[in-house]
């Protein structure tokens, strides 16, 4: 009986911390973000600190193969020449398991920054503890974290914009809308919002 | 010459006449929002998909096999597909007849998600497959942002049976 008793505090710890992993996973706005240390398509490792001249960053979880992600391309890419100039450069990460995705390995992601001429850093998130802490579901999905200080603080997250099938049918650009609050030195307007995508495709357990 | 447009008609119906097969309606929100609020003791199964999503598409035929193990357990399942709306003629209904899906089809028409999910389901992150399963009557309702195995899509179901 006492052996039984005696579990009773660890099946109730069990249970608080299933509860607690229900909860909203990862990062929300206002979050202090880890820096992760990942393997662009140069070969080199970056990290967030290594940039000291960025003001932040604009993340995106994004792929070679999502159709979402794929129409949302040349958009990234027009971000990044935006904004990396006033101190947001885009860091692209790409945190499908390749095993499942062959069309998002290593060497695909090369070959697509290359034939797309990607601007910035095309990062692959081998083992997706980075989609993972910051709470990315699907691709793809854009978090702009800012500088306060030492650390790195999450100011957006959320969509692009609102027509992922046409960019010229666009009518409100939230990541721009966003950053014109950032560089302004206030907090977005509008911090967070909805979008579609594909589902991260995570390693089988 | 006036049998003409009857014929057309009639041999209209009869395509269409084999349950939902093959026929895509295309529809906005207010649409999708009255057909989430019904209020009977059906249980509904509605699942998100898209053609180009691989694991929305592995799972489709779980779906489906509802319509015979459920059979006359007033179970109903809403296939929503968020392709686009340019993809219905070229992606959508070739691939619904090409499946011979026996579920109702209907396509979502709304570009922008920051609006749209928020009111199908605020916790719907914007990932797919997603599912919500409901039943107006017993006011219960349960929403998965992932994909079902076999066991784990019965089990959920059932719990609405009771």
């Amino acid at each position: 009986m006492k052996k039984l008793l005696s579990f009773f505090p660890a099946l109730l710890a069990l249970v608080l911390l299933s509860n607690f992993t229900d909860g909203p996973a990862g990062y929300q706005v206002g979050d202090k973000v880890a820096d992760f240390k990942l393997k662009n398509i140069d070969g080199k490792m970056m990290s967030l600190a290594d940039n000291k001249a960025a003001k932040g960053y604009i993340v995106v979880f994004t792929c070679n193969t999502c159709p979402y992600a794929k129409a949302y391309e040349s958009r990234i890419i027009e971000l990044h020449q935006k904004y990396a100039p006033q101190g947001y450069p885009v860091v692209a990460i790409n945190p499908n398991d390749p095993a499942t995705v062959p069309g998002d390995s290593y060497a695909e992601m090369k070959a697509r920054a290359a034939s797309k001429k990607y601007p910035f850093a095309y990062l692959q998130d081998e083992t997706q503890q980075v989609a993972r802490t910051y709470g990315a579901t699907r691709t793809p999905h854009l978090y702009v974290v800012s500088k306060r200080g030492a650390d790195m603080v999450v100011s957006y997250i959320g969509a692009i914009d609102d027509n992922s099938e046409d960019a010229k049918l666009v009518k409100t650009k939230y990541v721009e809308q966003a950053m014109t609050d950032i560089l302004a030195g206030k907090p977005a307007a509008t911090s967070s919002t909805k979008a579609i995508g594909c589902t991260i495709k995570w390693k089988k357990a | 010459m006036k049998l003409f447009p009857i014929l057309f008609l009639a041999a209209g119906l009869l395509v269409a006449a084999p349950g939902h097969a093959q026929r895509v309606s295309v529809i906005k929100l207010p649409e999708l929002q009255k057909r989430l609020s019904r209020q009977n003791d059906t249980t509904y199964v509605v699942n998100f998909w898209a053609t180009w999503c691989a694991p929305c598409v592995k799972e489709l035929p779980l779906f489906e096999q509802l319509n015979t193990t459920h059979a006359g357990k007033k179970v109903k399942v809403l296939l929503v597909s968020m392709d686009y709306a340019s993809q219905l003629d070229k992606k959508v209904k070739p691939f619904v007849l090409k499946r011979g899906l026996k579920s109702e089809v209907v396509l979502l028409n709304e570009t922008d998600p920051n609006t749209y999910m928020e009111q199908v389901d605020p916790k719907w992150s914007g990932a797919l497959p997603f599912t919500v399963i409901w039943n107006g009557k017993k006011s219960k309702r349960a929403t998965f942002e992932k994909e079902f195995t076999q066991a784990e899509l019965s089990a959920e179901i059932n719990k609405f049976l009771l």
